[in-house]
């Protein structure tokens, strides 16, 4: 905690660019090849490492890819609309339907190897991580892009006409870069607040709160409570498998109700007071072949502990996936994914999906959809802006805007210190249950967000302003921000919609048939948006 | 959880240092990464992927547990989950073989899906 423990910091590097990406996964790699393809400069910086960092790279996921026929996009648009919440938005469904076919058959094109049926039919409606990653990789550098890996953005940097670039540290030396750019896209991921879901502990919120600091809206914050089944011991998150399971108490009975889909209260419920066992039992023979080769990551766990998941029961957990599979993030002004602030621009994860997905994904396949499609246009719009500035660019006169001081001391030790790892737990004592986020009243939700705010003052008051772990320090900002927004826009929405589940108003209400917008730092506001005039669904 | 990074067979490439999207590694110029941080570690994996020489062991548990290096590559068990990626030497990525549209016709047939 002390100046001492930090070393200082080795100087400052400082480039301009047309445009800054930050976050490479799959949205910031679509983004900034997007970006490139319009003739701009652009840096894409990764606070890990562009092709592994995130969700997507250890995983596999499905892809929202269908045919472009009317028939078709229609039957894939309806089908989601009601568990939404029908919050969603046709045109941009549509949009991100013909953009995402696209997108994939350029996968296609560039070598992603499509596995082939037997009458040589080639499907391209799942990806491996590993492997789509390592190829967006090579394309970025295809691009001309440069790719700063360990190199995370600490703070956005702004002037009276909007942002204009990002100052951050590389992790390896301590040393700070600014990057003054005509635009920034943001493409930071979501918030699993460390649960260690597959991949997700870099997603701390990071984007949200540079947004945020900006001036930038979120919205559907409350779509924040997405659980995902995972052995007890193990991080692989793949609840989409489990709809092959029975679930078992530890006394070998049957725990009635208990399923991946709408049974997962029952497990979460269950939880709360004794451990859960599954077996993957109702997977027959030619399904277990199947599921090892579309997700080789799922058995690793099993094939190290030689548990047989097909024949043994064994204990699992509900891991938080928070927004990275919840709904909501940075609002969107339009489908260039602007935010309201000149030359901020969101995608993926970091952005809201409710426009897709409404108030409920139930998988990766829309997020993935989402990620390319908002990257692309996100990326060629930012690229416009910024060669639209033209020699204005680097005459402005920008500064960082963080909210809260960043020491100039530097330490990349995991001797965290007690004040920081304390406020870490603090926040991920009041996300991670069940108990209030998962099943939420409006009682547990707004003593929760006291405690919240009382840790945001903490922070404000400089707690952890001379802590030489920026990083860290940059992440439980962010983790406590984010939580805020998420119980704020939760005790707003009185009723049961989507993902979001209210104990004390059980029913989808028409009355808030409409979007919810939050923002704010020290101090944070809840608004409806406009009310929405599609169909809403029939009261279940 | 990473628990080892095995000297014998490591060839000090620094590759692991450079995916590790947590900053897990440490590496002095020309010798064996050390696990630095083992605290960050997310259990994702990527490392023992991207690994081209079978050095490194990520332990199931997201944990820190006690493990036998001996016993590990006896078993086979350093490089599977690479070789299972077709990430091997002389593979070829079994992205090709991914057969989860075949899961999902299955699913879509499925009540409620």
């Amino acid at each position: 905690m002390s100046n001492q423990v930090g070393k200082q910091p080795k100087g400052e590097r400082e480039v301009e660019t047309d445009v800054l990406v930050i976050g490479g996964g799959p949205s910031g790699t679509w983004a900034a090849i997007n970006a490139a393809s319009k003739g701009a400069r652009v840096i894409l910086v990764d606070k890990g490492y562009c092709g592994t960092s995130g969700a997507t790279a250890p995983s596999g996921t499905g892809v929202w890819y269908v045919n472009p026929t009317p028939e078709e996009q229609e039957k894939a648009m309806k089908s989601r609309e009601a568990l939404g919440g029908y919050l969603q938005d046709r045109k941009w469904m549509k949009n991100v339907l013909n953009r995402t076919y696209s997108n994939v058959n350029q996968l296609d094109t560039w070598g992603y190897p499509f596995p082939l049926d037997e009458d040589g039919h080639k499907h391209l409606k799942s990806l491996q991580g590993p492997d789509y990653m390592r190829l967006m990789r090579k394309q970025v550098k295809k691009a001309g892009v440069k790719i700063w890996d360990h190199s995370p953005a600490l703070e956005l940097l702004a002037d009276e006409h909007g942002v204009g670039g990002a100052a951050g540290v590389f992790s390896e030396t301590g040393e700070r870069w600014k990057v003054k750019a005509g635009a920034v896209v943001i493409a930071s991921g979501g918030c699993a607040f460390l649960s260690r879901a597959l991949g997700t502990n870099v997603l701390t919120g990071d984007g949200y709160l540079l947004a945020a600091e900006a001036g930038a809206n979120l919205s559907g914050m409350e779509f924040s409570n997405a659980y995902a089944i995972a052995p007890a011991f193990s991080s692989v998150t793949k609840t989409a498998f489990y709809t092959w399971a029975t679930f078992y108490y530890q006394d070998g009975s049957i725990i009635e109700g208990a399923g991946s889909q709408r049974g997962r209260s029952v497990i979460a419920k269950t939880l709360q007071t004794q451990p859960v066992y599954a077996r993957l039992d109702k997977a027959d023979e030619q399904m277990q072949k199947w599921m090892r080769k579309a997700q080789p990551n799922f058995f690793v766990p099993f094939d190290r502990l030689t548990i047989n998941p097909f024949t043994d029961r064994f204990p699992v957990t509900l891991r938080l996936e928070g927004t990275v599979r919840g709904t909501g993030g940075i609002h969107l002004i339009n489908e260039n994914c602007e935010t309201k602030v000149p030359g901020l621009y969101a995608a993926g994860d970091a952005a809201t999906r409710e426009f897709i997905c409404g108030g409920f994904t139930g998988g990766g396949s829309h997020n993935a959809a989402w990620a390319m499609s908002s990257g692309s246009w996100a990326g060629e719009a930012a690229g416009e802006y910024a060669l639209n500035l033209g020699s204005n660019a680097s005459k402005r006169n920008v500064a960082g805007i963080s909210t809260t001081p960043i020491s100039a001391n530097w330490s990349k030790s995991n001797k965290k210190g007690f004040v920081l790892s304390e406020i870490t737990e603090s926040v991920r004592a009041e996300v991670t249950p069940t108990e209030i986020n998962l099943f939420r009243n409006e009682k547990t939700l707004q003593s929760s967000l006291q405690r919240l705010d009382l840790i945001w003052e903490e922070i404000r008051l400089g707690i952890l302003a001379n802590n030489p772990n920026v990083v860290r320090v940059r992440e439980a900002t962010a983790m406590t921000a984010t939580a805020r927004w998420m119980y704020s826009s939760a005790i707003e929405r009185r009723e049961t919609r989507g993902m979001h589940k209210r104990l004390d108003y059980k029913e989808q209400d028409p009355r808030f048939h409409y979007r919810i917008l939050t923002g704010g730092l020290d101090h944070v506001w809840v608004k409806p948006d406009q009310p929405l005039h599609q169909e809403e669904g029939v009261r279940r | 959880m990473i628990e080892i990074i095995s000297k014998s067979k490591c060839i000090s490439c620094g590759l692991c240092v450079s995916v590790c999207p947590t900053g897990v590694f440490d590496q002095e110029k020309g010798k064996v990464p050390v696990i630095a941080r083992k605290d960050d570690c997310q259990t994702c994996f990527m490392c023992e992927v991207y690994c081209p020489v079978d050095a490194m062991y990520v332990s199931p548990n997201v944990e820190e547990v006690a493990v036998n290096e001996e016993e590990l590559v006896v078993s086979g068990i350093l490089g599977s989950y690479r070789r299972e990626l077709g990430w091997g030497k002389g593979q070829s990525s079994s992205a090709a073989s991914d057969a989860s549209y075949k899961m999902f016709q299955m699913m879509s047939k499925l009540p409620g899906h």
